[in-house]
């Protein structure tokens, strides 16, 4: 079977007066019809322009200078941005961190997702498309009375809602949610969780979670992917990665994060902190950082392991 | 048992909304934000004492008042048995150098103008307790205890130059440098990456023994609570809602709120998935907070009374709660066993 979406060496790099900053270096990554992944990684690992890369969103300095994004058996890289913009919304939508930033404050609500409607479908008339917002806009839990507000009238999670809203309406077959609960409080975001996990199962949409966060790439996904400097270090199925972690760094954080479940426990830390992206560690990235680090990881990549049918690890301790 | 070192009784502070000129004089009535509303609480000497609750539950405001950075309307605030709400000028400064605070943005807190060295020894300055080479000693030493080794080379740094971790780790040191017994920190890993919170949260704690420091510790994330803090309190809009020995409070919640709010936080463990739904509806505003019990209209347990009256906190210094239906309830944290 062939996968939704299918990375393969994808290199994006950032072209800034101190450097070539290698945000995303040598890629490949895939994903299934209906799989939600979660794409986990620190602040500055890449995963957001990993994200970005897929919807050739990337700003600029930074360009993607290799490598392919096979999406439904063609590649977007060979996409011009007139066929990108029919694909972006419509095929591949995205949800962000903050959706104040992400709606237009003079435009109501309903507008936002009028327009939305009317550039993809064209035909649909106006009143067509405010019946259909405002049905949706009622199974994810927003009055439809509130359509006529504006983005600063709502709260931090309803906001959150309606960015949910404009990247659903269109039953997209992918969607690319960057820390979408980030911003939010626990219960909202608890509340935001449970309304992704129903629309996914309903609308049988994939599902790329990028975050920081192990705890919320737990209750959310199938397949989880751990970034580091760049690089994919690991590839799993959730239940899998949290029983045994394979990769050091992996391991490191999964240690690193306290949980509210009662059992005692003794938090243990990375040392050091990431690198530089302009300069990164020779041979493994994270080897400076690495309690296994043998004299062959300071010199070589690591090799890619498969570890039994879904698993995926770069990593000299295991091949 | 010996006198607490912080003693809070019936705090409140009302914010003024404002409004345009016109908007004032049709509605004659002034309406205020009731951020922090009749609170009492007691941080003994050497604990760390936790303050949870959503953003508009007034945690923050709370931090700030015993401080005295912002002045209360109404309550009381004793810090070692000095009432600080009555001292002025020289008694307040020399106060403040007993209690210190560390906020959440190690990125807004600190000068982007001032080396490293200078932030930290400028409390110095402020105090005049030392001076010139004698005030780079105290400030090198601090650099070490913080973990910023070799401390020579981070004094001459700017806050650009370092990491999120090693940012906080100057502004605790900036905290810790004129050697208080008392610390509110407001957030101080909400903004670190996972990989650098236990650090710091272990620094925090390794100076709480060294230091024989106390911690007012304000944070939304109750799992980096459940790490730290002996004792916590739980608030809700401007209230404490429950309070005690954070175990007690975790394990065998009293008080609805704290058991959704437990239930709420993902673990990372995909076998201990949540199995009931949440509650719908959010926080609601502080400037017309519901009568009665204020989480009653969102509370799945709600019965006439708490619409009606307020409830108190019951119970002793161990765990109490304010509910109407204390001991009625089987509250869980809602999770699926293993």
């Amino acid at each position: 079977m062939m996968s939704l979406l299918n990375i393969s060496r994808l290199k994006t790099y950032f072209y800034t007066y101190r450097g070539v900053v290698r945000a995303v270096d040598d890629v490949s990554l895939s994903i299934e019809k209906g799989e939600a992944l979660g794409l986990v990684g620190e602040s500055g690992c890449g995963k957001s322009t990993l994200g970005l890369s897929i919807l050739r969103l990337v700003p600029p300095p930074g360009k993607i200078v290799g490598g392919k994004i096979i999406f439904d058996g063609e590649n977007l890289l060979d996409k011009s941005e007139k066929e990108m913009q029919k694909i972006r919304g419509k095929r591949i939508s995205m949800i962000f961190q903050d959706p104040m930033t992400s709606l237009n404050p003079v435009m109501k609500i309903k507008d936002h997702l009028v327009e939305l409607i009317k550039t993809h479908e064209p035909d649909t008339s106006v009143s067509e498309a405010l019946e259909r917002a405002s049905k949706f806009l009622k199974e994810l839990g927003i009055p439809p009375e509130r359509m006529n507000d504006y983005p600063h009238q709502f709260s931090g999670g309803m906001r959150q809602r309606i960015m949910i809203a404009l990247a659903l309406i269109l039953n997209p077959d992918l969607v690319i949610a960057d820390e979408p609960t980030t911003a939010l409080d626990t219960i909202v975001q608890a509340q935001i969780l449970e309304l992704l996990k129903r629309l996914r199962d309903e609308y049988n949409m994939s599902l790329i979670l990028i975050t920081h966060d192990l705890s919320i790439v737990a209750e959310l996904t199938d397949k989880i992917a751990i970034m580091y400097a760049g690089k994919i270090v690991e590839v799993a199925d959730t239940l899998s990665f949290y029983e045994e972690p394979l990769h050091p760094y992996s391991e490191g954080l999964l240690k690193s994060i306290p949980s509210i479940e009662l059992s005692q426990q003794k938090l243990e830390s990375i040392p050091g902190w990431p690198p530089d992206l302009i300069n990164p560690p020779s041979g493994c990235r994270f080897h400076p950082r690495c309690p296994y680090a043998k004299p062959i990881c300071a010199k070589e990549e690591p090799p890619l392991v498969k570890m039994g049918e879904n698993r995926i690890v770069y990593c000299f301790r295991w091949g | 048992m010996p006198e607490p070192l912080v003693k809070v009784e019936n705090l409140k502070k009302y914010f003024p909304v404002t409004k345009s000129f016109i908007e004032s004089i049709l509605l004659r009535k002034k309406e205020y934000v009731r951020a922090v509303d009749g609170i009492s609480f007691e941080i003994n000497r050497g604990e760390i004492f936790g303050l949870a609750g959503e953003s508009g539950s007034g945690k923050t405001t709370t931090g700030r008042l015993i401080l005295r950075l912002i002045e209360p309307t109404e309550g009381r605030i004793l810090f070692d048995g000095i009432d600080i709400l009555k001292l002025k000028g020289p008694e307040l400064k020399r106060l403040r150098r007993r209690m210190q605070i560390i906020f959440q943005d190690p990125y807004a807190s600190l000068n982007p103008r001032m080396k490293v060295g200078d932030a930290i020894g400028h409390p110095l300055k402020i105090h005049r307790i030392a001076e010139g080479e004698e005030r780079k000693e105290l400030v090198l030493k601090v650099l070490e205890k913080v973990g910023l080794s070799p401390p020579e080379d981070f004094y001459e740094r700017y806050p650009h130059q370092l990491s999120g971790g090693q940012r906080q780790r100057v502004a605790i040191a900036r905290a810790i440098v004129l050697n208080p017994e008392f610390i509110v920190a407001d957030e101080p890993v909400s903004m670190l990456d996972v990989s650098v919170r236990a650090l710091i949260l272990d620094l925090m704690m390794r100076l709480k023994e060294e230091m024989k420091l106390t911690y007012l510790f304000i944070s939304h994330d109750l799992a980096v609570s459940k790490y730290i803090c002996n004792r916590i309190a739980i608030m809700y809009l401007g209230k404490i809602v429950e309070m005690g020995d954070l175990k007690e409070v975790f394990s065998n919640p009293w008080h609805p709120y704290t058991s959704i709010l437990l239930a709420a936080v993902p673990v990372p463990n995909p076998r201990a998935r949540r199995t009931k739904v949440i509650p719908k509806g959010e926080i609601p505003s502080p400037i017309n907070p519901p009568s009665g019990c204020r989480f009653h209209p969102r509370c799945p347990y709600a019965k006439p009374i708490c619409a009606k009256e307020e409830p108190q906190l019951e119970g002793d210094s161990r765990h109490q709660a304010a509910c109407h239906r204390i001991g009625e309830l089987e509250l869980t944290t809602f999770r699926r066993s293993k």
